[in-house]
């Protein structure tokens, strides 16, 4: 095993740990909201399609990362301003109230 | 090793972000603190975006052009806008399982890539390993997610689809991906090995969500997006990044958490949910049930009946379920509670972990229609209630409120804790017809003495008693 794998399964372990003490504590209101936030931070994957897109690379390789770039931005873009759209509605008094 | 100045600042901009996102999910515990949470990640994203084009340009000078990566933007943010902001809030399920879609596309495109440019006898382990998890997930990520999204919006039947042999074909491409992915290891170079993993996955993403009913989707959907997270982990490992492992960490067991949260509330395992066909083969009980007429009939009830019950209720407890989501019915909903609590009655709503189709989907349309959260109840808060309670309205629910699941040993759904709405004096089921539920499973609720069944669109039906209450 060389030590690349190990550093990278502490610090898998550690954030999962840590995932599941954050998001246990969300509630069952939020938790489409919670989704549609997972979904834009998914959108990370822009760090491997962005140097996919403009890298020195053949054209199959170059089209196949703008598409990655595209899908990638679309859950980004998307993925924040819905979760902060349904955010918005939740309110803890209704107006006609 | 000591890094440069300029990757110094690329690996901080990172450890910010990762740092960001574990704040804005801990921010997204509470709805008072939920949207700074969420302009919390949005920085995080800002920051891992500039140190990705930072890093290369200016660190391993891989960014040689620009007009594929502007356009590639400037289209998604386009796209995402209009998604983000258009999409009414009764189709966030199959927007949700849209998105889990372009996650898995996107990472599996990345692997390609990083085969196609980096592949070969040189790979490591450790690249190649996490090269082919990373395409297998990403490309079942990418098709089950379309399945989910088709099943969901009625272009593929919502019922489950099985054949001889399912499981075990399932099983035996399972183990031929991780078989390839071994051989692999051995032979980084065997190019068609890699393309066999990719085209199993994109199988595979079929075939397993196509055995999987239309009521169980709220689970598929999570593990969809525990799959489109562990493909960005293994992205992580094989570019050694650490917010892509911590990201995918995170999104992978949130994904998993909710799935698990689905199935207990359903009181079934993972396992059955996914290989357990639930709902297979309704024709046959279909026709027992309907050739059986010895079951009480249900007592239908007229608008104006039930109008009279609703006037005299002093508390009700509405139970909405995925009809008031087909018939969009939210608003309708919120009205009639205006008006019973401008008669003086108090109204409370109780949401079962699984009504709908995904973790939270009546808690956002009710949020969409005003409702204040507090008076949203979970079912183990409001359970105990109904016995005190003068109506309970059942509005498109029809499983999470069968009593067969707690008395009836040879129900299917026996165990699955339900909503207790036949405590009630008077439970009013709000239905399209009198047809069995999604699973084909009788609810005896319907022909109960304190039920009235009120048959008809929800959100008709719901506005004459609004208009029969303010007479």
């Amino acid at each position: 095993m060389s030590l690349t794998l190990i550093f990278g399964l502490y610090v898998f372990f550690l954030a999962a740990f840590t995932g599941y003490q954050v998001i246990s504590k969300v509630p069952h209101l939020l938790h489409t909201p919670l989704m549609a936030f997972t979904n834009a931070i998914s959108g990370i994957s822009l760090v491997g399609s962005l140097l996919a897109a403009g890298g020195h690379y053949g054209t199959v390789s170059t089209v196949l990362g703008a598409v990655a770039v595209l899908a990638a931005t679309i859950n980004v873009v998307g993925g924040f301003l819905i979760t902060d759209r349904m955010l918005r509605m939740f309110k803890k008094k209704g107006g006609a109230r | 090793m000591t890094l440069s100045l300029t990757e110094t600042f690329v690996q901080l901009l990172y450890l910010a972000a990762s740092i960001l996102f574990v704040l804005g999910l801990k921010d997204l515990g509470d709805a008072q603190t939920a949207r700074r949470g969420v302009l919390l990640a949005e920085v995080g994203m800002v920051a891992a975006v500039v140190g990705t084009l930072l890093y290369g340009v200016a660190v391993s000078g891989v960014i040689i052009r620009w007009e594929w990566i502007i356009l590639a933007i400037v289209a998604g943010s386009a796209v995402g806008t209009g998604m983000g902001l258009w999409i009414p809030m009764t189709k966030m399920p199959e927007r949700i399982a849209l998105s889990h879609a372009f996650g898995g596309l996107a990472v599996g495109l990345v692997g390609v890539v990083e085969y196609l440019e980096h592949g070969g006898p040189h790979m490591t382990t450790l690249q190649v390993t996490a090269t082919g998890l990373e395409v297998a997930l990403g490309a079942l990520t990418f098709t089950g997610s379309l399945m989910a999204f088709g099943k969901l919006q009625g272009f593929i039947t919502g019922r489950p689809v099985t054949y001889p042999g399912q499981n075990a074909s399932n099983v035996l491409m399972i183990a031929g991906t991780l078989g390839l992915i071994g051989l692999l290891v051995f032979m980084p170079e065997a190019a068609w090995a890699f393309y066999a993993v990719a085209a199993l996955g994109v199988l595979l993403g079929v075939l397993l969500v196509l055995p999987i009913g239309g009521a169980d989707m709220p689970v598929v959907i999570c593990l969809l997006n525990s799959y489109a997270g562990l493909a960005a982990a293994a992205t992580g490992f094989a570019l050694g990044n650490n917010v892509l492992i911590i990201c995918g960490a995170l999104d992978g067991f949130s994904g998993f958490l909710l799935g698990m949260m689905m199935s207990k509330a359903m009181n079934r395992s993972f396992a059955n949910v996914l290989f357990g066909a639930f709902g297979a083969a309704p024709e046959a009980k279909a026709v027992t049930a309907g050739a059986t007429p010895a079951g009480p009939a249900p007592n239908v009830g007229s608008v104006e009946e039930a109008a009279e019950v609703l006037r005299a209720a002093r508390s009700v407890i509405v139970v909405p379920g995925y009809g008031m989501a087909v018939s969009q019915a939210q608003h309708a909903v919120r009205d009639l509670a205006n008006a019973l609590q401008a008669n003086g009655c108090d109204v409370r709503y109780a949401i079962h972990p699984v009504a709908g189709r995904m973790p939270g989907h009546m808690n956002v349309l009710l949020a969409e229609a005003n409702v204040p959260y507090d008076h949203l109840f979970d079912l183990d808060v409001i359970n105990d209630d109904f016995s005190a309670t003068d109506v309970a309205l059942v509005v498109g629910a029809n499983d999470v409120v069968n009593p067969a699941a707690r008395n009836n040993q040879s129900s299917p759904i026996y165990g699955m804790p339900i909503l207790s709405a036949d405590m009630a004096k008077t439970c009013l089921v709000l239905k399209r017809s009198l047809n069995a539920g999604f699973a084909g499973i009788e609810n005896e609720l319907f022909v109960r003495s304190n039920t009235m069944m009120v048959l008809g669109d929800a959100k008709k039906t719901l506005t004459q008693f609004t208009a029969a209450l303010k007479e």
